[in-house]
């Protein structure tokens, strides 16, 4: 009779994982001060934000998000006090500064970009994957394996590499600083993602549930259609999820392909200055508002994380 | 019964128009399935490819296209292997590479090793940990920026005050030794949950009655760990590095968005000289040389890891 019960004799011991439990949530907390200081920032007033030392308890104030989504010029005291009185508390805050809103600044729309590039982008790839994956998932097609590993070997190059000639043949078809250019961009580089994890979504669902549907008078396409589709929902939801949180955080071919009306995000927040220099508290307030969606996208994601991140190639 | 019926009026109906009724055969549906994808790749990656292979072997400006293009030769890749400041970059590059994945891989299984006790609580800090990676390198680097402010950030400030070296001595961005050392650490923040996530899928994956063989056999726990726990994480752990190699070969977003390069080209990775080369010194034909270089770099370094990692797999 073995001495050991019901637990295995590999079981850490309560010891080892109160240890372990503490260095993980220290190591938790201290990665996430960067991303809470950020926030805290968001709400500070200019002066208080590059106080010394840093200050953790301050007045909570939302003039970073009044700058952040206008753009102000400096008045004398004599010409604001001529004016009427403050027409909402953006207008008190700046004019608390002797300053006066101009009109809206950049931010809106470069978000609003962002928005356009990453959904159209992410539709385009996960269609465009999807077909590809059942493709490859479902038939012989010649030299599978080439084809496979030519679609992920466009993930190699260095995006400035790729950068130079796109931005030559960008020029030639009028396609710089376009949205469109941009989702044609972002869709090439998402799709090679989108092929490998829905290949690996789709060859778990069993082949017999096509079979059935097309013994049963439904041709191949429907097939597709009404079986395979809804099954692979989960996959495809998580594949869009992973392009998407992509083209919102890309940056390298946004800040060298677009500059005005086509903008994303990602190369606007690093240019909101105020007088003298980085506005912190701005820029912490778009940098919150950008953040915000993805940290939702990755409790959603959780289960799915390990999938994205290596293209698939390891499955829990 | 309903089957079987089908199942006759299937072997009754003759074979073509059995296919017109199913509509396209499985071969042309899968080239129209897949086609597009190819399509859209040779458009906007392999064209583009060739193209820069052209620009490498001539002169072209992009900042004057009316010039007359001149070829080269073989002289824009022979300028690049002598320039002395592309040797340096690749050294930065190098150094750069190095010490983020040996942190990270070091910190990264560290942490999933830790995690696998599966103490109370874990899947809840395990999701808080991964926060940092799935962020915008660029937008959290530029933030970083202010962190880094010596006097006022964050950073600057924790760490005078737990050294004790005056707050205005630490120039996390403008120090020359410092500066290499910033870039590391925002890399390592962000990126350690990587390694860290891939680790614990394979420490996940060994299977517990070999530890239990182990118990029997009275292995210590340190013997354990050397010979059943690395061995069996090692195909993950190489997963991992490889991914951030490449990534990090590449990187570009962070680094510009921290130092530009600066100060001077202490941190000029090679996609900032290239960057720089190509949109700055508006060097198109050269340029696109030495772009076309790294991408064979990586293309090689990255296959002959994944035989390595075949290698580890297959023992």
């Amino acid at each position: 009779m073995s001495l050991t019960t019901a637990h295995s004799v590999v079981a850490p011991s309560a010891n080892s994982k109160r240890i372990a439990g503490a260095i993980i949530i220290a190591y938790a907390l201290i990665s996430i001060v960067p991303l809470l200081w950020i926030f805290a920032t968001s709400f500070k007033t200019p002066p208080d934000s590059i106080a010394y030392p840093p200050k953790i308890v301050f007045q909570p104030s939302i003039e970073g998000y009044c700058n952040l989504f206008t753009t102000r010029t400096r008045q004398t005291p004599e010409y604001i006090n001529s004016l009427g009185p403050a027409t909402g508390i953006c207008d008190e805050t700046s004019r608390k500064r002797n300053m006066v809103i101009a009109g809206p600044s950049n931010f809106l729309p470069r978000f609003v970009n962002s928005l356009i590039i990453a959904f159209g982008s992410t539709f385009c790839a996960v269609f465009l994957g999807t077909l590809s994956a059942y493709g490859f998932s479902r038939f012989k097609v010649p030299l599978a394996d080439d084809l496979l590993f030519f679609i992920l070997s466009t993930r190699f190059m260095p995006p400035i590499a790729v950068a130079i000639p796109i931005y030559l043949m960008y020029r030639e078809l009028g396609l710089s600083d376009t949205a469109l250019g941009m989702i044609l961009l972002y869709t090439a580089v998402n799709v090679s993602l989108a092929v490998w994890l829905l290949k690996g979504f789709i060859d778990e669902i069993p082949r017999e549930y096509e079979e059935a549907a097309m013994i049963d008078g439904y041709t191949r396409l429907q097939a597709f259609w009404r079986t395979v589709l809804p099954q692979a929902t989960t996959g495809i939801a998580a594949t869009a999820i992973f392009c998407l949180i992509f083209a919102w955080n890309e940056y390298a071919f946004a800040a060298l392909l677009t500059s005005g009306t086509a903008q994303t995000a990602p190369p606007f927040i690093p240019t909101i200055i105020g007088e003298g220099g980085q506005d912190w508290p701005a820029v912490a307030a778009g940098t919150t508002i950008f953040l915000v969606p993805i940290l939702v996208f990755t409790i959603l994601l959780r289960k799915q994380l390990l999938r994205g991140i290596t293209f698939g190639a390891v499955r829990k | 019964m309903l089957n079987r019926t089908a199942d006759n009026v299937a072997r009754a109906t003759p074979e073509p128009l059995a296919r017109k009724v199913r509509g396209i055969s499985d071969k042309g549906l899968a080239w129209l399935f897949i086609s597009p994808t190819i399509l859209l790749l040779l458009a906007i990656n392999i064209f583009p490819l060739f193209w820069a292979i052209y620009l490498s072997f001539t002169n072209f400006r992009a900042n004057r296209p009316n010039e007359v293009v001149k070829n080269l030769g073989f002289s824009n890749y022979q300028r690049i292997l002598g320039d002395q400041d592309i040797w340096i970059a690749m050294q930065t590059t190098a150094h750069f590479v190095f010490w983020t994945i040996l942190l990270q891989t070091l910190i990264g299984f560290t942490l999933a090793w830790l995690i696998d006790r599966k103490f109370r609580g874990h899947a809840f800090w395990t999701t808080l940990i991964l926060v940092p990676m799935m962020l915008s390198p660029a937008v959290v680097g530029n933030f970083w920026r202010f962190l880094y402010e010596p006097q006022i950030g964050l950073f600057s400030y924790v760490i005078s005050f737990v050294s004790g070296i005056p707050p205005t001595n630490i120039q996390m961005l403008s120090n020359v030794s410092l500066a290499p050392w910033s870039i590391v650490i925002v890399d390592t923040w962000m990126w350690t949950p990587y390694v860290m996530l891939i680790c614990l899928a394979g420490l996940r994956s060994i299977p517990e009655y070999i530890y239990e063989a182990a118990e029997v056999d009275r292995a210590s726990n340190w013997r354990q760990f050397w010979s059943i726990t690395l061995p069996m994480a090692l195909p993950f752990i190489m997963l991992a590095v490889l991914f951030r190699g490449i990534e990090n070969f590449k990187m570009f977003d962070m680094v510009n968005l921290l130092t530009g390069g600066g100060p001077g080209s202490t941190t000029e990775v090679a996609s900032i000289t290239l960057k720089r080369q190509a949109f700055e010194s508006w060097r198109t034909g050269y340029s696109s040389a030495f772009a076309i270089i790294l991408f064979v770099a990586v293309f090689g370094l990255a296959n002959i890891y994944v035989k390595a990692l075949n290698k580890v797999k297959q023992r």
